[in-house]
């Protein structure tokens, strides 16, 4: 099945709403990967529920911009994209890679998330606002979680300090995308829709810094912040493999109306 | 089923044992502080142990999909379901640690092959249409066991069964609703699901063991009512049960002695191959190999994980100790 046509240029308000379906999407894709996998059975639990959340999530803000961009649903957005169409921070894209690479990604991104979803309860659109009251708690439980995770392991054994500090040097460089503003936020925050994302920078900080103390983790210098994945101008190259296996099974059967 | 050929141990006839007795002939439940019979405790590690076994090495044939489903329903269902399993997995572990065995020792026995898992998980999930037939067969058949469960001896164990009982029968309706999908949709869907009945057919029949009219270890069982039913009880009843479902759904049970039998009131049809299960339980199955290097590879990758949290939680405790 071909990929989908969405309108050029994207309407803003279906830019915003695919910016936070595809992040949801993709991240959740990528804890699902952990499933039966996880280093204990309470992480099986824990990762499956955080993965179960990211993707109902997902059918909220992907079946909002399908009304947005014309396209059938949600699952028309999410399996008949190709990566360039993709609107998610490069952060959530990145492999799994060993356990602390997975939980320090989800800590990063849970700081930025909760912020921005309390702050989209008072949205001026009903539907964003109620989108993100219901994934408000949900994602409060993944941020006390991720971040419980990064204290403990950061300040846990050498080897899990040493491991969370190669997680936290090699994902930091995607933070800076989070708080990137352009053209489509300007136009949602004039509309009263959503606030521009360096607003949510203090509050990330003011979890993440601590924490990262806490956890006697240390970030890098960075001269240059990794960007591209929410303007869809630069994905990284994991994307396209990870939509290889998640769209492998509609684009092979056409035909099929119904799974 | 999900404890397959576990091995009883016989009572002694102490007065201590007659007493026991009589108090599960009395339908009484036996609580983890209860004196038993060690033969009792023994029977019962085995097989909660087997059963946790095969809920956590379960989450692998279906977890194979979760990143392939094809809708982002299907994804959300699939995840609920291999929570629900490893959520099974814990609750089972919790109840055998009531008899005085660790998780992690289970665990160890388990990936060392001193333990077993059910057959059914050595075989292969291949196509789209498999979650379907798992749910359904699968499923199926052990709510078929562990219904009957939930009135076992053991309290802790039938508690567990209350709770697994009830998402259990969610797995199997949403497993035949993928089937329905597949049976009613195009010409390549319907191949698949007959595809998936042919290969899950027999080993579906094959989890609830072999006929135990002759083992001396089901009878003991089934005396400390930790075993409800016969296998044979079992395995008819499922077949009663399931031949009229593929009928609706337009596929073909892959037996061609397979016929209803009026003067018993039931289905004859052809035995598994007992050969290829002694096989399989015994590691030689199709994916057996592939499923315990997964468990081995996630526990070897993962002791750093629980190292760094004990070591985290021994540095509070200490902390706070300190500051009493």
């Amino acid at each position: 099945m071909g990929a989908i046509a969405l309108p050029d240029p994207l309407p803003a308000k279906a830019e915003f709403l695919l910016r936070m379906g595809d992040a949801t999407l993709v991240l959740g894709h990528r804890i699902s990967e952990w499933c039966g996998h996880a280093p204990a059975l309470e992480e099986d639990v824990a990762l499956a529920n955080v993965a179960l959340d990211l993707i109902g999530q997902t059918q909220l803000w992907l079946g909002y911009a399908a009304e947005e961009t014309g396209a059938a649903d949600a699952d028309a957005l999410a399996f008949r994209r190709d990566v360039w169409d993709f609107r998610n921070p490069l952060l959530v894209e990145r492999p799994n890679g060993d356990f602390a690479h997975t939980i320090l990604r989800s800590f990063l991104f849970d700081a930025w998330h909760l912020p921005r979803l309390d702050r989209l309860t008072g949205s001026a659109d009903d539907r964003v606002a109620g989108i993100a009251a219901k994934a408000a708690k949900e994602v409060a439980y993944h941020l006390e979680r991720s971040r419980g995770l990064v204290v403990a392991l950061g300040d846990g054994t050498a080897e899990s300090h040493d491991r969370m500090q190669a997680a936290l040097d090699r994902l930091w460089p995607y933070a800076g995308e989070l708080f990137e503003t352009d053209a489509t936020d300007a136009a949602m925050a004039e509309a009263g829709v959503a606030d521009e994302p360096p607003a949510l920078r203090p509050a990330w900080e003011a979890t993440v810094l601590p924490a990262l103390a806490a956890a006697t983790l240390a970030p890098p210098e960075v001269v240059r912040f990794q960007a591209g994945g929410r303007t869809g101008r630069r994905h990284t190259e994991h994307l396209g493999p990870m939509l290889a296996q998640m769209q492998w099974l509609q684009r092979s059967y056409p035909d099929a109306s119904a799974w | 089923m999900y404890a397959q050929l576990v091995k009883s141990e016989a009572s002694s006839e102490t007065q201590a044992d007659r007493d026991f007795q009589a108090r599960i002939d009395r339908g009484d439940t036996i609580e983890p502080k209860d004196w038993m019979p060690e033969g009792y405790r023994r029977t019962l590690i085995r097989q909660i142990g087997q059963h946790a076994h095969s809920e956590i090495v379960g989450q692998l044939p279906e977890g194979n999909w979760i990143t392939r489903a094809p809708t982002l329903e299907r994804k959300a269902i699939l995840l609920a379901k291999v929570q629900d399993e490893a959520g099974h997995g814990l609750y089972l572990y919790c109840a055998a640690e009531t008899l005085g065995v660790s998780r992690d020792d289970l665990t160890r026995q388990l990936l060392d092959g001193r333990m077993k898992y059910s057959s059914i998980f050595s075989y292969p999930t291949l196509t789209w249409a498999d979650m379907g037939a798992v749910g359904w067969l699968v499923d199926g058949a052990a709510i078929m066991n562990q219904v009957p469960l939930q009135r076992t001896s053991y309290g802790p164990y039938a508690r567990a069964m209350v709770r697994i009982c009830k998402e259990e029968s969610f797995h199997q309706r949403q497993g035949f609703d993928v089937m329905m999908k597949m049976a009613n949709g195009t010409s390549a869907q319907r191949r698949m699901a007959q595809d998936a009945l042919d290969r899950f057919w027999f080993p579906a029949l094959m989890m609830f063991g072999p006929s135990d009219a002759e083992s001396v270890h089901s009878a003991q069982s089934m005396r400390w009512r930790i075993k409800m039913n016969t296998n044979d009880e079992l395995r008819q009843k499922f077949v009663d049960q399931t031949v009229p479902q593929a009928e609706y759904l337009g596929l073909t049970v892959p037996d061609p002695d397979l016929a209803w039998n009026e003067e018993t009131g039931h289905y004859d049809f052809t035995e598994p191959d007992w050969d290829e299960f002694f096989a399989v339980l015994k590691g030689d199955g199709p994916c057996s190999a592939d499923r315990i290097d997964a468990k081995r590879k996630a526990w070897d990758d993962g002791a750093w994980v629980r190292e760094g949290l004990m070591a985290h939680a021994a540095k509070k405790a200490a902390a706070a100790l300190a500051a009493e």
